[in-house]
């Protein structure tokens, strides 16, 4: 696995501009009424740009090997499941 | 090398120990193997220190009334014995000795991949060993291991915020550890020592190194609200202000429950290493028993609402988590079969590695069935916060755990120390750690179903008989235990010189010397043979004539 | 074979025994440059694994309490200024930017990029922390600082119009504030220690020591840095902008 993959200087501004971009549409979004689709919409597209931050600023997505990416799969899924199983007792508790 | 007697000193071959002298060379060291030995010396001591509350605990039981110490202290009591056993003996011992002393040897590596990061390892563990040692000196903390909030963050009087963040250095020193070994197991194997040819000791490392990375950053900012929230008087857990108690227990025992894998995982690696040299076999269902290890790693991760079934989750929840927990013991039970089939058929020695891998064997076993019962809703909201629980994690901690620790010490003191071992009194030690646990914990089961709370230093007088047949457990088993410290401490300077196989055992540690010379391999070993390779080591051109003992 | 005290003429024997070229950076445990180069990297992305799940604890908390306090987090998060988080947010999304440059410049040996682009990270790392120093401030005056001085009083809970009136609880408010100032404040110390770990960089820059050859502590380094930016990206949209259609 070589760590040398850089992608091009263009690249890296093209990426910064959907990230800014990406920031206004946030705050934009946040002042419309989306019901409750405010906070998914919030949440989906601050994943986005973290997605673009480790894909290409952190350069997972040249990584030759699956290594990398399996750890990063591997904890957003044990912090998935820290998350989920606690809404399971807490979403529940006023079940009948 | 000459076999000496004992009194003559026998030319020593240079290695590991002898090449540097000077409490600078050990203080400052990257020697991963003296970097288990400073961990081996320190949490020893602190085995002591834990063992020493429980002896007290143990005293204050042999009557029912409340005779020895007033209930605050027992309380602080139990609550440092829990601590100081978990966080600072069960957790770092197998892996920062034994696992530290050979991951890099049997992979056929000169060291770990990150030797400077390991020694900060042991600093940290030592800085987080001396806060808590201050913070029992000054008071202690009297919460239980567990520090349930509110009454750690609202109510109790003693020293939460120290011991916490002593725990949360320690958990740092953890971590280390456990980003070492992976890296260290995927970048630094020799060639030809493919994944499926690892001894299940490192598959078992590697699992556990899993679990402190993932689980022990939650616990340590769960430590940091609690400091927060207690020193500022916050909400976060405190229901007169709006905040849950049980987030504190989510959080808590998200870690608080891998953690427990942290404990077990590491012995069963021992485990799988002394049966298969004791039986002359190779390991049965080799892929199954090291997948079984991540598989635990991964379930551990998705049960730990088990231990608050009955403080007020819902029963939804509860129902959901219960059935995640049978689903956990598949893979513990997969090994246990495994190891079984292994026996079968194999050439069996006694040995007392073998011996404290048998007793694994069989208190493993009871404990994880327990765990079972524990499991099932209906029997826990019997047997919960009773000596059963207790006994459980009695079981599994110590007659799993630690059996297999006192396995490995023993199957591996030839090539940490270069000396033997008596054997003779080594057995005896065994039967007698066997003996003496049964006798300690056993009892517990049957006072847990009939109802004797934990943490309470008084009972019923109809409980006496079975707690003071566990007192004397416990004072065997004291016995049991100080005996391998003295003849391990007494072989160091009379013991036989070892051999470099002393056991004929299969795996790259064998094949170096016995003591390892600072960067164990002469030349990188390159690995053409499958793990566990004892058909080829018995061939009749390579019998070895037995260690005369 | 020694470890750590080579005298120089061991050394000399050592460089024999290896070959030319011995890079004086590789460390002796390790065969390759390559595998100290990777083991190095992925170290760093454990470690990072390791402050997902340390955050993760208090995104576990936050959402739990966000959905059961709903009108008080909202309440409180517009006591905040979004605009001022929206800066920051900017601000750390450049960071980035000049991170991945200066990676760039270390890896084709633009000396002046690379020292440019470290400086600039500093200074926006600089301006993230005066930014957020000015927030503290101004929760400190208002009394939203969770402890003793804390005080809520009287505070709308945003509501659609024609839905009745309804107040903020204190306490409930007081949780978002707690959970704001440890979210934050956990940030603010992570972006300290990269603006630590930047100042090193840029000293070792300037030493000459970043090569294309090797540049690993710029690499890692890098991705530390992002990390700290991936966090901010949440916790902006997460903090400052709950309810604001209201």
């Amino acid at each position: 696995m070589s760590e040398h993959s850089s992608s091009s200087l263009s690249t890296y501004v093209v990426i910064w501009l959907a990230l800014l971009a990406g920031t206004v549409l946030t705050v934009f979004a946040a002042h419309i009424n989306l019901g409750p689709f405010n906070a998914a919409v919030a949440l989906t597209i601050a994943t986005v740009k973290a997605l673009l931050v480790v894909l290409f600023f952190m350069h997972l997505r040249g990584a030759s090997e699956k290594l990398l990416k399996l750890v990063v799969i591997s904890t957003v899924f044990f912090l998935f499941i820290l998350l989920a199983l606690a809404m399971a007792d807490y979403g529940t508790r006023t079940w009948s | 090398m000459s076999m000496a007697t004992a009194t003559a000193q026998p030319v020593e071959r240079e290695n590991y120990l002898n090449k540097h002298y000077g409490v600078g060379s050990w203080l400052l060291t990257t020697d991963h193997k003296r970097i288990a030995l400073l961990y081996l010396i320190s949490i020893t001591f602190f085995f002591f220190i834990g063992g020493f509350f429980a002896l007290l605990i143990r005293l204050e039981l042999l009557t029912p009334a409340g005779d020895l110490v007033q209930a605050d202290t027992y309380n602080k009591l139990f609550t440092m014995h829990g601590m100081v056993m978990i966080f600072f003996f069960l957790i770092p011992s197998i892996p920062a000795v034994l696992g530290n002393f050979l991951v890099p040897i049997m992979i056929g590596a000169k060291d770990l991949a990150f030797p400077r990061i390991n020694l900060l390892s042991w600093y940290l563990y030592i800085i987080g060993g001396v806060m808590m040692l201050h913070c029992m000196l000054t008071g202690g903390v009297d919460t239980g291991w567990t520090f349930y909030t509110p009454f750690s963050t609202a109510f109790t009087n003693t020293k939460i915020v120290e011991a916490g963040l002593a725990i949360f250095v320690a958990g740092f020193s953890s971590i280390l550890t456990g980003l070492n070994f992976i890296v260290t197991i995927h970048r630094m194997r020799a060639p030809g020592m493919t994944w499926s040819r690892l001894p299940l000791f490192i598959w078992a490392h590697y699992a556990t190194s899993i679990i402190q990375i993932l689980g022990t950053p939650v616990v340590a900012i769960t430590i940091v609200l609690v400091a927060v929230e207690r020193t500022l008087h916050l909400g976060i857990f405190d229901p007169k202000l709006g905040g849950d108690p049980l987030l504190f227990q989510h959080l808590f025992w998200f870690y608080s429950h891998p953690a427990v894998y942290i404990m077990i995982l590491p012995s069963m690696g021992i485990v799988s290493e002394i049966i298969a040299c004791f039986s002359r076999k190779r390991i049965f269902g080799y892929s199954f028993v090291a997948i079984s290890s991540i598989s635990i790693a991964v379930f551990g991760f998705l049960v730990w609402a088990h231990h608050m079934f009955v403080a007020g989750i819902s029963v939804y929840a509860a129902l959901v988590f219960s059935l995640l927990s049978y689903a956990v013991a598949v893979p513990s039970a997969v090994k246990v079969f495994n190891w079984t089939a292994t026996l079968y058929k194999g050439s069996i020695r006694y040995d007392a590695p073998m011996l404290y891998a048998f007793g694994f064997l069989g208190l493993f076993t009871i404990g994880g069935l327990t765990g079972l019962f524990l499991a099932s809703l209906g029997i826990n909201v019997h047997v919960t916060d009773t000596y059963f629980v207790v006994a459980h994690f009695h079981y599994i901690m110590v007659g799993g755990a630690l059996m297999g620790y006192l396995g490995g010490m023993h199957f591996w003191w030839p090539k940490i120390s270069g000396k033997l071992y008596p054997e003779g009194w080594a057995r005896l030690a065994a039967l007698i750690v066997f003996i003496g646990f049964n006798l300690t914990f056993f009892p517990q089961f049957i006072l847990g179903y009939v109802g004797m709370p934990r943490r309470y230093y008084q009972y019923p007088p109809e409980f006496q008989v079975l707690n003071v047949l566990s007192t004397a457990g416990a004072t065997v088993l004291g016995i049991g235990y100080l005996l391998p410290m003295v003849y391990f401490l007494w072989s160091m300077r009379y013991g036989k010189p070892a051999p470099d196989n002393p056991w004929n055992a299969a795996g790259l540690e064998w094949q170096t010397q016995s003591p390892p010379t600072t960067f164990n391999f002469e030349e990188e070993p390159i690995v053409t043979w499958e793990a566990y390779n004892y058909e080829e080591l018995d061939a009749p051109h390579n019998e070895e004539v037995p260690v005369a003992r | 074979m020694h470890d750590s005290s080579t005298t120089a003429v061991q050394g000399n024997v050592q460089s024999e025994v290896h070959g030319a070229a011995h890079n004086p950076a590789l460390l002796h445990h390790f065969a390759t440059e390559e595998q100290q180069r990777d083991s190095a990297s992925f170290g760093m992305w454990i470690f990072l694994s390791t402050e997902v799940m340390f955050f993760g604890g208090l995104f576990c908390a936050y959402l739990i309490y966000r959905l059961k306090y709903f009108g008080e987090f909202a309440a409180a998060s517009q006591t905040l200024n979004w605009q001022l988080g929206m800066t920051n947010t900017a601000v750390l999304i450049c960071s980035s930017l000049t991170v991945v440059l200066a990676v760039w410049a270390a890896q084709h040996s633009k000396r002046a990029l690379l020292l440019g682009s470290l400086v600039l990270t500093l200074i926006l790392g600089f301006a993230f922390l005066g930014i957020k120093a000015v927030e503290y401030a101004e929760k400190f005056e208002k009394h939203h600082v969770p402890g003793p001085s804390f005080q809520f009083d009287h505070v709308k809970i945003p509501t659609a119009p024609g839905q009745p009136e309804q107040f903020a609880n204190p306490s409930h408010a007081q949780i978002y504030f707690a959970l704001y100032f440890i979210m934050t404040g956990l940030h603010a110390l992570h972006m300290i220690i990269g603006i630590g770990i930047f100042v090193w960089l840029l000293f070792i820059a300037w030493k000459g020591r970043l090569t294309p050859e090797y540049n690993t502590p710029m690499e890692i380094g890098g991705l530390y840095w992002h990390f700290v930016d991936i966090v901010w990206i949440y916790l902006f949209p997460l903090l400052y902008l709950i309810d604001l259609r209201k």
